[in-house]
């Protein structure tokens, strides 16, 4: 009976459009109707998550209009001397193709695990980590360089004492979640390497048998963490 | 007796987690595997990189003002875009899960123009009390 009831409400034809919204969301149903719990719950953290990142960037803006004194001029800030020239920005241009790279091996992850393809995610997961935590090294050497320069939270050099407070706020909470991402992408790295969700080994944590989503799930972290990055490279590094 | 009964009992739940697996796998059926062709992720890829290209050459070339800004804001959404549609597989998602997604961060613009007109106001008293500046 039940049995009965639940394939027919999961094959008949959706609306489309805004009567799909109004449809989905509507009634004692679940709202996300082709999306596992999973993935819909991913989105749900990132999408508080990007209200965090959000609130960051918020009062670093409001910092930077409501300061008298001049702000620090990034480009010349984050500059290198390479080969006796000085290039404007340059890690932070590394660091952003480093960064993007790894979410491309991530996309590439994705769509091997969904191909069964064991040995392809794996490698190019852990790829992946391999470039994050990349990274998280040039992120920890700009950190040195600015430190050494005399930048702290309360004052730096060259202008507004915000830039440091916002710098290390920023950076600081976006290295961590590079950080947090890379040790997951080895974890599941590992179960893809292994086997555990073609043999439906139960986690050591949640004791559930794990699927190929999880990767994807995984890849959606990724993605927002270099996301967040585009925002960030945007507005601190460029404006 | 009680055995009859346990016996039935352990149909009954039999019959129930049949239904479950039923209702697991039918639910599973509904769920859309993201796979898509290859090519299109290094497509994806190679834009990403040209666009990140283009906003290190806006700062390396000193461009300024106005159109410093729209240039970083155009390559940034468009990257954003790039990087939501396809790596993490938006575009292909129905309208209830984009919009409750997408929806909210783009309401966080309310909360931006607010703190523009308070920091302006800020830097109003600031200049007021203490002077144009250093």
């Amino acid at each position: 009976m039940a049995e009965t009831t639940l394939t027919h409400t999961d094959q008949a034809p959706r609306p489309e459009g805004w009567q799909g919204i109004a449809a989905d969301w509507a009634s004692d149903q679940r709202a996300f109707k082709n999306v596992s719990w999973g993935k819909a719950m991913m989105w749900i953290f990132l999408l508080s998550d990007t209200f965090i990142f959000g609130c960051f960037l918020l009062s670093y803006m409001t910092a930077r209009i409501s300061t008298r004194v001049p702000w620090p001029n990034p480009s010349e800030v984050f500059a290198l001397r390479i080969g006796g020239s000085e290039i404007p920005l340059i890690l932070i241009a590394i660091m952003t193709f480093v960064l993007i790279s790894s979410s491309g091996t991530m996309a590439m992850a994705v769509n091997f695990g969904y191909r069964r393809d064991r040995r392809k995610t794996a490698i190019l997961m852990l790829l992946t980590a391999a470039l994050g935590a990349t990274f998280v090294g040039m992120q920890a050497f700009e950190w040195t360089k600015l430190i050494t320069e005399g930048v702290r939270p309360w004052g730096n050099p060259w202008g507004a004492a915000q830039f440091g407070s916002s710098f290390f706020m920023i950076t600081g909470f976006h290295g961590t979640h590079v950080t947090i991402g890379v040790i997951f992408l080895i974890i599941i790295a590992r179960k893809v390497w292994r086997g555990d969700f073609d043999t439906g080994r139960p986690g050591f944590f949640t004791s559930r048998r794990g699927r190929y989503e999880n990767v994807e799930i995984m890849g959606l972290y990724w993605h927002f963490v270099d996301l967040v990055w585009v925002f960030i490279f945007a507005f601190f590094y460029l404006w | 007796m009680a055995e009859a009964t346990a016996n039935g009992l352990g149909q009954h739940a039999l019959h129930a987690t049949h239904a479950q697996d039923a209702a697991t796998t039918a639910v599973a059926h509904a769920e859309v595997h993201q796979e898509h062709p290859i090519k299109l992720y290094l497509v994806v890829w190679a834009w990403l990189f040209i666009l990140s290209t283009c906003s290190y050459l806006v700062d390396y070339f000193g461009l300024h003002g106005y159109l410093r800004w729209s240039l970083i804001l155009i390559f940034m959404m468009l990257k954003a875009g790039l990087i939501v549609a396809v790596f993490m597989h938006m575009a292909w998602e129905r309208l209830a899960m984009m919009y409750a997604i997408i929806l909210p961060p783009i309401l966080v613009l309310v909360f931006v123009t607010m703190m523009v007109f308070e920091a302006d106001y800020t830097l109003l008293t600031r200049i007021s009390f203490f002077g144009p500046g250093p």
